[in-house]
């Protein structure tokens, strides 16, 4: 090994051990950060079938009806998820959300199973709808502040990678077989949904 | 198979057994959405009554083809999950025993001589018996559970169990299949005379 070469390489290793040197705490707790809240609105979504279901549903509504409406979907509906929470967020917890997300699983399992072919504009309409709704009951009770603002936001941004994942599926299907398929799952989002209500009923 | 539908077959497989793999996540702060899945996917298979009539679902509309083949799959939970609806609010339905029996004697003898009614009367059929099985369903949820997750997890089941049954239903189309499906016809429709004799002993 040449001089120049040995030298050339003991500065490349100096780099990274430099850059170890000088790198600050960790800082793995969420909470140091206030990224902790991003994650609270991130999970609140994947772990609540209540929310999950419905966005979904929607997105595989969107998909079938093709790529424009579905671009219109991805956004329309994490925006307005976004603007139901933090709008909500200031009001007391809202009642009856088991009821509203079970009359949404019936209402747009029912859309998906019938390829309700809807228009641009109906279908802009109605994620607008799901996700102002949704927004308030997830928005509701938790109270103004800057790490409620930061869970909306993780929360919408949930709503966006599904709705963005679950269209992208959809949109390209051509095959007869694979559209009956999407529309069985809307008929299974439906009964569950139906079930919900009996549930609800109980409840109450 | 072409190599490359294998390799996707092989990556989906994969995806499935870990997804099968997992762990509760215990990520919320609701207790027992987990077990309220788990419970609803097994309570529909745990039980041969439910799955011998729904199997026949799938196998009655494979037999009869398009657009029976998936409208009776779809007919069914639909319907069921208004019974189901009815045993969450505690509406007594009598007999559910003896229609769960009857739903497997009478789709697996259709199966058994290929009957070919209108699809309306054939859905009105499945829907029927459908009532009887979703009662059943609603009325057993097992208490402290997650309701909307035991209600997506048995909807599930049935769709997969109907998806079984279809994927039996599809020999149909050979000479050999015939047969060999109205035979399986046969075999659910015993199989539903002995849980009627069970319900009235």
């Amino acid at each position: 090994m040449t001089g120049t070469r040995a030298s050339s390489m003991r500065a490349r290793a100096l780099v990274p051990l430099g850059l170890a040197l000088v790198c600050g705490p960790a800082q793995a707790h969420l909470n140091a950060t206030g990224m902790g809240p991003i994650y609270d609105g991130l999970l609140h979504f994947l772990t609540s079938p209540e929310d999950l279901v419905p966005a979904l549903a929607l997105a595989l509504l969107a998909g079938l009806r093709g790529a424009t409406c579905a671009k219109r979907t991805m956004f329309t509906l994490p925006a307005a998820w976004l603007l139901g929470t933090v709008g909500a967020s200031t009001a007391t917890a809202a009642n009856g959300g088991s009821f509203a997300a079970a009359l949404w699983f019936v209402l747009l399992g029912a859309l998906v199973l019938a390829d309700a072919k809807l228009s641009l504009r109906a279908m802009t309409m109605l994620a607008a709808l799901v996700g102002l709704a949704h927004g308030y009951l997830n928005g509701s009770g938790m109270g103004l502040s800057s790490n409620s603002i930061v869970a909306a936001l993780g929360l919408a941004a949930a709503v966006f990678v599904c709705v963005v994942l679950a269209a992208a599926i959809v949109v390209p299907l051509r095959s007869r077989w694979a559209r009956i398929v999407v529309r069985v799952l809307g008929s299974w989002i439906a009964a569950s949904g139906i079930l919900m209500i009996g549930w609800s009923l109980r409840g109450s | 198979m072409r190599p490359g539908l294998r390799r996707r077959a092989g990556h989906l497989a994969l995806a499935l057994l870990v997804a099968g793999w997992a762990q509760a996540a215990m990520a919320h702060v609701q207790q027992a959405e987990a077990a309220g899945l788990l419970t609803g996917l097994l309570h529909p298979v745990s039980g041969l009554d439910h799955v011998l009539a729904m199997i026949a679902v799938g196998l009655w509309g494979a037999q009869l083809g398009l657009p029976a083949i998936w409208v009776l799959p779809v007919a069914f939970p639909l319907v069921m999950a208004m019974g189901g609806m009815l045993g969450f609010l505690g509406v007594p339905l009598p007999g559910v025993e003896i229609g769960i029996a009857a739903s497997a004697i009478v789709l697996g003898a259709a199966v058994a001589f290929e009957l070919r009614p209108p699809l309306v009367i054939a859905a009105l059929l499945v829907g029927c018996f459908a009532i009887f099985h979703g009662h059943a369903h609603g009325t057993e949820l097992p208490p402290g559970q997650s309701a909307l997750l035991y209600s997506l997890g048995f909807v599930i089941a049935t769709g997969c169990l109907h998806a079984l049954g279809i994927g039996i239903g599809t020999v149909h189309g050979r000479a050999w299949g015939r047969p060999l499906l109205r035979a399986a016809g046969a075999a659910v429709s015993a199989g539903g005379v002995f849980f009627m004799w069970r319900a009235f002993a």
